[in-house]
């Protein structure tokens, strides 16, 4: 079996998002497609699947010129799409969701549930998955979430799988679990599509490697091509892969968690017994899968969540009595984990957000009324120092890119004095240029003497800006070491498991 | 993009310009692109040619909004002739007379919308000019409690609370205001203050109710408002046979009269209807307009409507926010009441709150939450009242059919692509159906 | 306790002097003592059974906060009840089950019950399940649904013979219940049409005109048909088929609106609702006072099942009913079962619960809302029908009187459940029965303090017991694509 894309063009408004793409992928091999957000990696796979159109160019399989007017027609065609955020609905079973659209029914419509389970058993079994048919998808781990999704794709009888950023979400242990499952169903003679931006996972998994930027096919490269090279086809340039930084100078310990605990009135417990410090002038990173305590991390030092026990102390003064209010005027500067939803308000203005925080003191209000000449000066400013990119400080915030949405952000949270700076994945999609002014600007707090709070699920990120490094499993930490780890020993404590008691006897 | 030289970039941060208007269907970074795509040609004078200036009105809000009115008052039209006894009788002798059945359909609409226009705006048949303005100012009268009311929707509308409970709390702030107006004997320098205070107060508490269940208990405002208007209704059904309320010698729910004291002045003299309360609402234009675009309050409530999150993550605080907005919209539903409590006359009756608070959402989407926009809004539909009075009377049509063409007002104008459908008009420039239902 | 406590601390500060100096090895072993595991689980021991945790990393004894709603609730309610006690006189309270038809093949004897001591059991029962109440809540437990029940019933019975109290009538308790059953089924209905909008991820609060107008052309299109054949049967047959039509025209404009046009759902359904008190006044104050045979009362037969009918109490009020009746039962449980177990089900739900995945399976999202909510609508519309051709009587202004809103509450508090749903409406309905029989009794209490209490209830249900219930993920959220 062969998959061809020729000459794909696809146009949103004057935008190109695809521009003249040709691919083949033929069967046996996993085919990886690199590129950082937003170079067209998503567009190109979502008129492959038949949820776009595109403007030019035609798909091919097996020589045979394809017309998907929907994603029913490129799944009877044998393409199958795993999408970043899962599409499965979390209230139905497993079994409900494997046949929804292509469902076994009985007279009256009523759904013959028992073909959809063995449908479920017999694709689990074929492959190994550990798959119940009858569980429901909301009481599931990510990580079989996914299997699911293969499930579902295989289920209708795909040869052609796409796998959307599918790692994203997943623990090292998933990870490789994947793989094996995705070299099985290459063994199988499935073509296997992979799409990602992450540079480790391709040379780990691909057979061939096709790298997209800015709409375009700018080369192709081998598993074997170092990651410097691959990483300079991706953005178009030379880029350094890490953040350069002077060893940390940290002083006295500012920011204390003591024995924080957060538990639910479900009693489902969401942070567990959580200590450490961060010193002035030092960055603690807190890595962990995406999951597991860091958002509620980050809410109870915010004031949005209060913790069931425990205290948080800043510079001597607890803050569990403040409110988010008190205690951004403590100092305490904070990056959400989705600016989209908690960092701006994406129809105010970009002047509005600049001042989201700071619009009823001087020099933007006074006496209960803001006054927008202020508001705008400081706008207009900082637009500049931060190099924000806009046409209009009156613009919606969300006419910005995500680069400048999260600059507007880091702005608004450095203009005020600060005596913290926590950011939480200060970097989750953002384009290589936006990365490496962010990382620069967070470094630069650290060297000014602010203890600097990390939160991030990309381990690449936390080695690059962290100067110690806490993990995150299941709502507790499971050891504070040093940024010198070895990854394999992170991997491990990120799947809960502590090494350093293994090794404890060599350690003492 | 990213590696573009940032200090030209900046030249382009220029507060005088136009708002862009992205498309805010494509990714943050497809537009990007589509800004920097547009910037020179915006610069560029001769960019805008004639055609473009056409397209631009055909493609514009207002026109949209015009049409809508047109297109609503034709189906209210063909309602009038639907349901007029004439035209029956013309439709039964139809295949003799067609002709004749046409022209008594016209005149049938057009009679219904001429005394539309003569009981609202100008009577041409006025004996002096008095008279012939007289329907001008009980436009005014009619648009004086839908003011209050759509202001206190709009409110709500801007911390995106939907407040349908207008009806109630134009009940409580009547019961209120009534109260203080026959209870006290104080001159009317200090008592009528205090009744107009009264029925804001008064509105303002049954706007609590649901704000503090909102911010405890995250209750949905919309369902608990709406049960507080029967609430109120069967409150004030109690209330007005009650001696506290009822006129005495009374076995029927008439309350007492308001004292000398309590009653609106009013103001182009004793010969037309409109009181100072129309004054007061205007004054309350000002105050909302600056309490949403100028106060910290306003700016909080705006934040908390567009994204609550990023408005609590930026340390306001959501549910407090939330009760107040509640309130105050209460409170502005209150004062609604005391246009037509503080009169000559019996003051609070039980149908004190007409239809005032379901046509306040009417008028507030109508005037797209906006004070000025609200003002002007209640005013239209104010004419569209006292017109439809007088329609009542001239043409034996219901005014329940000035109830029909708002609704479908507001419905035309909330749908914008729909009328340009019907009008086969061109769809705006970077302009997105999200964008303008929003 | 203490002892433990101590500890805590202890292995805490070596955490943070050790972490500072990076020597996290030693932190991480000492944290994982077994000694410590052992006794924090045993201060645990109720978190431990959560299926969240997993057993191996207890570090310190973490309490569960109370939750103390349910308990506040009854305390209140039980208060309340003892005022009745207060208030209650040694008098009689005459309750009587003669049933509305007297072919009933057993009879069951009026029943007189001493009112003080009654409500003092009533009371006390009450008390007993408050204290188990607070009992739970300290142990972190969930009530049996079935005390509440218990407490539920204890509370209106204590009520009901505080008011009849000493009345020299009897108060008829088939007939409350035949009422009962009467004032619910628009809400049953209602309910059941927000149903469907709602599972598909449309909100319609439309449901109150939809009722109206389903109501209002039943009448209209019957008369119409009456005056044109003089057949009873077919006009009554125009009616049932014309009222879901109405309500189908009513979707149509919610539908073309909120899911053609992405207007919001809300106001669309608020607009709906003035539209159809508009048109409806109107048509009432002109066609059909000008012409009243097109107003006129017609009413659709009752059917007696018989042996069920049979039944002492609920057999008259359940098998001996209206044609309308039977077609709820079967649109409830056939709503029941499709919802959850049919393609037509899974997919609708698919476009309320994720549509974008529905979508990638290529289910057609907004066609799937549109049907769907136009099918709603008919119910509405049927049920609209019961006000009219049902009972027999002509249509009158605004004669929907709120229901739709309440039977919006019903299925809000029904948790988008048919059956829970249907209970829900049965108790709204049950509460406006007693609140009618209690004014034509001669209650002590205003009559619209009664009419007040199926709309405080609600609200009250909304603000304290909604928490649990989850809505459909998407509703209320237009799906752009």
């Amino acid at each position: 079996m062969k998959l061809e894309l020729k000459g794909i063009t696809k146009n949103f408004g004057d935008f190109r998002a695809n521009d003249n793409i040709t691919f083949t992928a033929e069967s046996g091999k996993i085919h990886a497609l690199l590129g950082e957000n937003g170079a067209g990696k998503t567009t190109l796979m979502n008129i492959l699947f038949g949820l776009l159109r595109p403007d030019a160019g035609e798909i091919l399989i097996d020589g045979v010129v394809q017309k998907f007017s929907g994603p029913n027609d490129s799944m009877a065609s044998g393409i199958g799409m795993v999408h970043q955020h899962f599409m499965l609905i979390p209230v139905f079973t497993v079994a409900q969701n494997l046949i929804l659209g292509n469902e076994p029914v009985k007279s009256l419509g009523v759904i013959d549930i028992k073909t959809a389970r063995k449908s479920v058993k017999d694709i689990s079994d074929r492959f190994g998955f550990d798959v119940n048919a009858d569980d429901l998808v909301e009481d599931l781990p990510v990580g079989v979430r996914q299997r699911v999704e293969i499930i579902k794709a295989l289920s209708r009888d795909a040869e052609i799988l796409i796998l959307d950023e599918p790692t994203a979400v997943l623990t090292p242990q998933e990870i490789s679990e994947l793989i094996q499952i995705l070299k099985q169903l290459k063994e199988a003679g499935k073509i296997i599509i992979f799409i990602t931006h992450k540079l480790k996972e391709v040379q780990e998994v691909a057979d061939e490697i096709t790298i997209i930027r800015r709409g375009q096919v700018v080369g192709s490269a081998k598993p074997s091509d170092s990651e410097s090279e691959m990483a300079a086809l991706v953005v178009g340039r030379k880029v350094s892969l890490t953040t350069d930084k002077k060893p940390a100078q940290p002083s006295e310990v500012a920011l204390e968690f003591k024995n924080v605990s957060l538990v639910e009135k479900t009693g489902a417990i969401r942070l567990q017994d959580i200590s450490f410090q961060v010193r002035k002038g030092e960055i603690l990173g807190i890595a962990g899968v995406q999951g597991n305590g860091q958002t509620e991390l980050s809410e109870v030092l915010l004031g949005l969540l209060h913790p069931t026990q425990g205290d948080i102390v800043l510079n001597g003064k607890s803050l569990l009595k403040m409110s988010v209010k008190e205690r951004l005027n403590e100092g305490v500067g904070f990056i959400p984990e989705d600016r989209n939803l908690y960092g701006l308000v994406e129809d105010f203005s970009v002047e509005e957000n600049l001042v989201l925080d700071s619009f009823d003191r001087l020099p933007y209000g006074k006496f209960g009324s803001i006054k927008p000449k202020a508001i705008r000066a400081s706008a207009l400013d900082m637009a500049q120092k931060f190099d924000i990119r806009l046409f209009n400080v009156a613009d919606k915030a969300r006419s910005l890119s995500g680069g400048n949405q999260q600059k507007v952000v880091v702005a608004r949270e450095l203009n005020r004095p600060l005596q913290l700076f926590v950011a939480s994945q200060p970097t989750r999609g953002l384009d290589v240029g936006s990365i490496e002014f962010i990382h620069q600007e967070i470094v630069a707090q650290r060297d000014n003497g602010l203890p600097v709070l990390i939160i991030s699920t990309e381990l690449d990120e936390i080695y690059d800006l962290s100067d110690r490094i806490a993990v995150m499993y299941r709502g507790h930490i499971v050891g504070i070491v040093d940024s010198s780890t070895d990854r394999s020993t992170i991997g491990l404590m990120m799947a809960g498991i502590d090494p350093s008691q293994s090794k404890t006897g060599k350690a003492a | 993009m990213t590696d573009s030289n940032p200090k030209a970039d900046i030249k382009r941060v220029d507060p005088t310009m136009n708002p862009s208007k992205a498309n805010p269907k494509l990714s943050k970074e497809q537009q990007q692109v589509f800004i920097d795509a547009n910037t020179p040609r915006r610069n560029d004078p001769e960019a805008t040619s004639w055609h473009d200036t056409v397209y631009q009105i055909l493609s514009s809000t207002w026109l949209v909004s015009v049409l809508s009115v047109v297109f609503a008052f034709i189906i209210g039209g063909i309602l009038i002739i639907a349901a007029n006894a004439e035209v029956h009788v013309a439709a039964e002798h139809f295949t003799e007379n067609p002709g004749g059945f046409f022209a008594v359909c016209w005149d049938t609409f057009a009679k219904a919308y001429f005394s539309l226009f003569s009981g609202s705006v100008l009577n041409f048949n006025g004996a002096d000019f008095a008279k012939m303005i007289e329907p001008l100012t009980s436009t005014l009268t009619r648009a004086t409690p839908l003011i209050f009311a759509g202001l206190g929707l709009a409110v709500g509308f801007k911390a995106s609370l939907f407040n349908i409970g207008g009806q109630g709390q134009i009940v409580m702030g009547a019961l209120l205001s009534a109260l203080i107006g026959f209870s006290f004997d104080l001159p009317a320098g200090l008592l009528l203050p205090m009744c107009v205070i009264g029925g804001f107060v008064g509105g303002a508490f049954w706007g609590f109710i649901p704000g503090i269940l909102k911010a405890k208990t995250q209750a949905n405002e919309v369902i608990v408002t709406i049960m507080l208007n029967y609430v109120a209704l069967n409150f004030i059904r109690w209330a007005l046979l009650n001696p506290v309320y009822q006129k005495e010698g009374q076995n029927v729910p008439i309350a007492k009269p308001m004292s000398e004291n309590a009653i609106y002045p009013k103001v182009f003299g004793a010969a037309f209807t409109t009181n100072f309360s129309f004054i007061v609402a205007l004054i309350a234009v000002a105050v909302v307009w600056w309490l949403v675009n100028r106060s910290y309050l306003g700016f909080e409530m705006r934040a908390v409507g567009l994204n609550p999150f990023a408005a609590q993550n930026a340390g306001i605080k959501v549910n407090s926010i939330y009760l107040w907005t509640m309130i105050i919209s209460g409170g502005l539903c209150g004062l609604a009441a005391t246009s037509s409590v503080l009169v000559p006359g019996t003051g609070v009756s039980q149908d004190v709150a007409s239809t005032f608070g379901f046509d306040a959402i009417t008028v507030a989407l109508l005037g797209r939450s906006n004070p000025i926009g609200t003002c002007l809004a209640a005013i239209l539909f104010g004419a569209l009242k006292a017109g439809g009075y007088v329609m009542q009377a001239q043409t034996q049509t219901p005014i329940d059919v000035v109830q029909i063409i708002q609704a479908l007002v507001v419905m035309f104008i909330a749908a914008p692509p729909l009328v340009r459908k019907i009008f086969h008009l061109p769809q705006p420039i970077g302009k997105d159906i999200l964008e303008e239902v929003a | 306790m203490k002892n433990e406590n101590e500890k805590m601390k202890m292995n805490n500060n070596s955490a943070d002097l050790s972490a500072t100096s990076a020597n996290s090895v030693e932190v991480a072993s000492e944290r994982a003592t077994p000694e410590l595991k052992q006794d924090s689980i045993v201060a645990t021991s109720n978190v431990s059974q959560s299926s969240k945790t997993p057993k191996d990393n207890y570090a310190g004894d973490i309490v569960v906060p109370i939750n103390w709603k349910t308990s506040i609730i009854f305390t209140v309610l039980l208060g309340l009840a003892c005022l009745f006690v207060l208030f209650s006189t040694d008098a009689q309270a005459r309750f009587s089950f003669i049933g509305l038809n007297e072919t009933a093949l057993i009879q069951i004897p009026n029943v007189n019950l001493p009112a003080q001591i009654t409500i003092m059991v009533l009371t006390v029962a009450m008390a007993i399940v408050t204290a188990l109440s607070y009992y739970k809540a300290i142990q972190r437990q969930k009530m049996n649904i079935a005390f509440s029940i218990l407490f539920g019933f204890s509370w209106v019975f204590a009520f009901l013979i505080w008011q009849i109290q000493g009345k020299e009538t009897d108060f008829y308790v088939t007939g409350l219940l035949s009422m009962t059953m009467a004032l619910s089924a628009p809400l049953i209905f209602g309910a059941m049409c927000g149903m469907v909008c709602e599972h598909v991820g449309v909100i319609n609060i439309a449901i109150e005109g939809q009722l109206l107008f389903g109501a209002f052309s039943a009448v209209l299109s019957g008369s119409v048909i009456k005056i044109a054949t003089g057949n009873d049967g077919l006009a009554l047959l125009g009616g049932v088929i014309m009222a879901p039509i109405s309500g189908v025209l009513l979707g149509l404009l919610l539908a073309v609106f909120s899911v053609k046009y992405f207007v919001n759902q809300m106001i669309v359904g608020v607009l709906i609702n003035v539209l159809a008190t508009g048109l409806t006044a109107y048509f009432y104050s002109t066609i059909m006072t000008e012409n009243l045979a097109l107003n006129s009362a017609m009413k659709l037969p009752v059917v007696r099942i018989p042996i069920l009918a049979d039944i002492p109490i609920i057999g008259p009020v359940l098998f001996d009913q209206s044609v309308l009746i039977y077609i709820m039962y079967i649109l409830v449980i056939g709503l029941q079962y499709m919802l959850f177990h049919s393609r037509w089900g899974l997919r609708m739900r698919a476009c309320g619960e994720h549509p974008k995945a529905a979508d990638t399976l290529g289910v057609n999202v907004n066609r799937t809302r549109f049907r769907n909510v136009l099918l709603g609508s008919a119910i509405a519309g049927l049920g609209g029908a019961y006000f009219t051709i049902a009972q027999g009587l002509v249509f009158g202004e605004g004669m929907s009187s709120g229901k739709g809103f309440i039977a919006l509450a019903a299925m809000i508090m029904g948790g988008w459940k048919p059956l829970n749903a249907l209970a829900v409406a049965c108790l709204f309905g049950f509460t406006d029965a007693v609140q009618i029989l209690l004014t034509t009794f001669g209650a002590s209490i205003p009559s619209q303090f009664l009419l007040m209490m199926p709309y405080i209830v609600t609200v009250f249900a909304i603000a304290g017991v909604i928490g649990k219930v989850t809505p459909p993920a998407q509703e209320g959220r237009p799906y752009v694509g």
